[in-house]
């Protein structure tokens, strides 16, 4: 075979291709300006000759919709991670029951084995999936839609703390039968579970998003969630000087905190508040700080 | 209606880790220029690794390049890469998001992010499952299909929201006959309904050669060639391609086969040749007809397909797909 002659030919070729390029021709519908051989980046065209773009989705249609898938997947996948965390939850009070009687003891141990649900799930495995999705550019999916990253961090983190509630419920009102402690102020999860959701949940998606490495992102989580377990359910007094700290630094102690003082016999209600405005305003933080974070991922 | 002008997208340097050895600086992209017509099924030809997906990832406004311009319908997409969402479909070769939503959702979920109202995408959702047939399996989980069905899947929702133009990142890997059918009569309705623009990753030969309009070939970051297939076959129609495979090894002692092995292209037992026509029936006839006969195994000659366009063109060798 002559493969200099294929070759010249080949050098033609492109030659004659180069040549069709700068022969734009207009077709169908639209009108394609002869200039735009030379694009160089200059400045905005006028809108007159651009094809109009089709609309974004809006903010709150969108996160439903994620909301609502990501909800969708907890039927395939999981439903038995939230019987692992559960179970591990009753396991530790019941670990506990042997060695605590009552008092602030058994109210730390009910509380913290209940939010530890929520740090489970929120927490660790979300900053799995993130991590997991931005690995297998699974974020390529939402980032070529037009859909406010807000929504989805929102939705996706919305999802996951409600997968959270039905362990939580069945922690808090186990941990409290078997402490004797009064189930009249269980009510208040209803505020303990989406407020700490949205903390731990905006931290999770933050750390799955931040970490340069699927296996980081899943460290992480785990880091979180052990950290929530032991600063959370052991009772705070006797915790070392930077332990202490450390447990003020958690998010989720302040729902622990905040659903502890409910089995008090007298709640002060203040301390409660408060408790949750800590929660509300870390999730407002740590959401944004998410936001960001997928922003950057999803566009390199 | 697409223009790419001197695109560069080098990925930087990677230093050795655990596991992973150091990585020099690439040049996915090395000065990348196309022109894009209205309603054409456009390729990007290549094997991996030759700055397809890299192309298509700054066209969809998932990665910035370092250099160039894309104009796409008017927009500046280097300086708006977020303007790319609302004007194109975009099927990526990975389906990690979806993987765990029912086919159903996948598709109605899709739309909904491209901002239809809820009404509307459970109507698109509905049409593009029954064209594409599967509304058999709509509620079952992505994760739970074949790979080829899932492939499928993906493309329903990638349908779903008209766009004037969709991009489709290898969309027909791992189908079947008749999902592959599917799709290319979902592609061709809406091209002639809708007017539609097509940019098409491949690296199968035998599908660019019948879906494809105009095809560019891509061989470390360059374009290479860009013609339409019959315009690109041209380039070697004086030669034929002649197909060996021997049962064991090639009997190099017969003059016949001693004399063809200087030009073959040689992986295992199987030897490529182009070859002028006349020179390749005389060969044929040789073969056949001499002692070397009783060493070969198959032997196939046909007509130049765009892998030896391809080849001529100076692309390396393997890489491109005949299936």
């Amino acid at each position: 075979m002559n493969t200099d002659t294929v070759a010249g030919t080949g050098q033609k070729q492109r030659e004659v291709s180069a040549v069709q390029a700068q022969a734009v021709t207009v077709t169908g519908r639209e009108r394609i300006r002869p200039e735009s051989a030379d694009v160089t980046g200059g400045p905005d065209r006028p809108a007159a000759e651009a094809v109009p773009l089709a609309p974004r989705a809006r903010l709150l249609p969108a996160l439903a919709t994620v909301y609502r898938a990501q909800l969708s997947r907890a039927r395939v996948a999981r439903i038995p991670l939230l019987f692992v965390a559960t179970f591990q939850s009753v396991g530790i009070m019941v670990l506990m029951r042997g060695v605590v009687d009552g008092g602030d003891e058994a109210r730390a141990v009910v509380a913290g084995s209940s939010v530890l649900v929520v740090a489970f799930v929120a927490l660790n495995l979300l900053a799995q999936y993130f991590g997991q999705l931005r690995a297998g550019r699974g974020l390529d999916y939402y980032a070529t839609l037009p859909v406010p990253p807000a929504a989805v961090v929102l939705g996706a983190a919305g999802a996951y703390a409600s997968f959270t509630a039905p362990g939580t419920v069945v922690t808090a009102v186990a941990g409290s039968v078997l402490f004797q402690l009064p189930l009249a102020h269980l009510w208040i999860l209803a505020a303990v579970i989406p407020l700490a959701g949205a903390a731990l949940a905006g931290f999770g998606a933050a750390l799955g998003l931040l970490a340069p490495r699927q296996e980081l992102a899943t460290l992480l989580g785990q880091l979180g969630m052990s950290a929530a377990l032991l600063l959370g359910v052991l009772p705070a007094g006797h915790l070392p000087a930077p332990l202490a700290w450390c447990r003020d630094l958690l998010p989720s102690t302040y729902g622990v905190e905040a659903l502890a003082h409910t089995f008090r016999p007298h709640t002060d209600w203040g301390l409660v508040t408060a408790d949750l405005a800590v929660c509300a305003v870390v999730a407002v933080v740590s959401l944004a700080i998410a936001t960001r974070a997928y922003r950057r991922a999803a566009v390199r | 209606m697409c223009t790419v002008r001197d695109l560069v997208k080098t990925y930087p340097a990677t230093r050795a880790r655990r596991g992973a050895p150091a990585a020099p600086a690439v040049r996915a992209n090395d000065g990348i220029s196309l022109d894009i017509r209205h309603g054409e099924i456009f390729g990007l030809l290549g094997p991996n690794g030759a700055g397809k997906s890299t192309l298509v990832r700054q066209l969809t406004g998932l990665m910035r390049p370092d250099a160039g311009a894309i104009d796409l319908l008017g927009h500046d997409l280097v300086r708006h890469p977020g303007r790319a969402a609302r004007l194109i479909g975009y099927l990526g070769q990975e389906s990690t998001a979806l993987d765990e939503l029912t086919v159903s959702l996948a598709a109605e979920t899709t739309g909904r992010l491209r901002g239809l109202d809820a009404r509307t995408a459970r109507a698109e959702r509905d049409g593009v499952l029954d064209e594409l047939g599967l509304a058999d399996i709509a509620g079952r989980p992505l994760k739970k299909l074949s790979g080829g069905q899932r492939r499928l899947a993906c493309f329903a929702a990638a349908l779903v929201g008209p766009r004037p133009v969709l991009v489709l990142d290898e969309p027909t890997t791992g189908m079947d006959p008749v999902a592959r059918r599917a799709v290319w009569a979902a592609v061709d309705r809406r091209r002639k309904r809708d007017g539609t623009t097509v940019v098409l990753v491949t690296h199968n030969v035998i599908e660019a050669e019948t879906v494809l309009d105009r095809v560019a070939v891509l061989e470390r970051g360059r374009v290479i060639a860009c013609d339409t297939p019959a315009g690109l076959k041209k380039l070697v129609a004086h030669e034929v391609r002649l197909e060996l495979l021997w049962r064991e090894g090639p009997p190099l002692h017969v003059p016949e086969v001693a004399a063809l092995s200087e030009s073959a292209q040689c992986s295992g037992r199987r030897w490529v040749l182009r070859l002028d026509p006349d020179l390749a029936r005389s060969a044929v006839a040789a073969l056949t007809g001499g002692p070397a006969f009783e060493a070969l195994d198959d032997f196939t000659l046909t007509t130049p397909s765009l892998e030896d366009v391809y080849l001529a063109l100076g692309g390396r060798t393997q890489g491109l797909v005949k299936a």
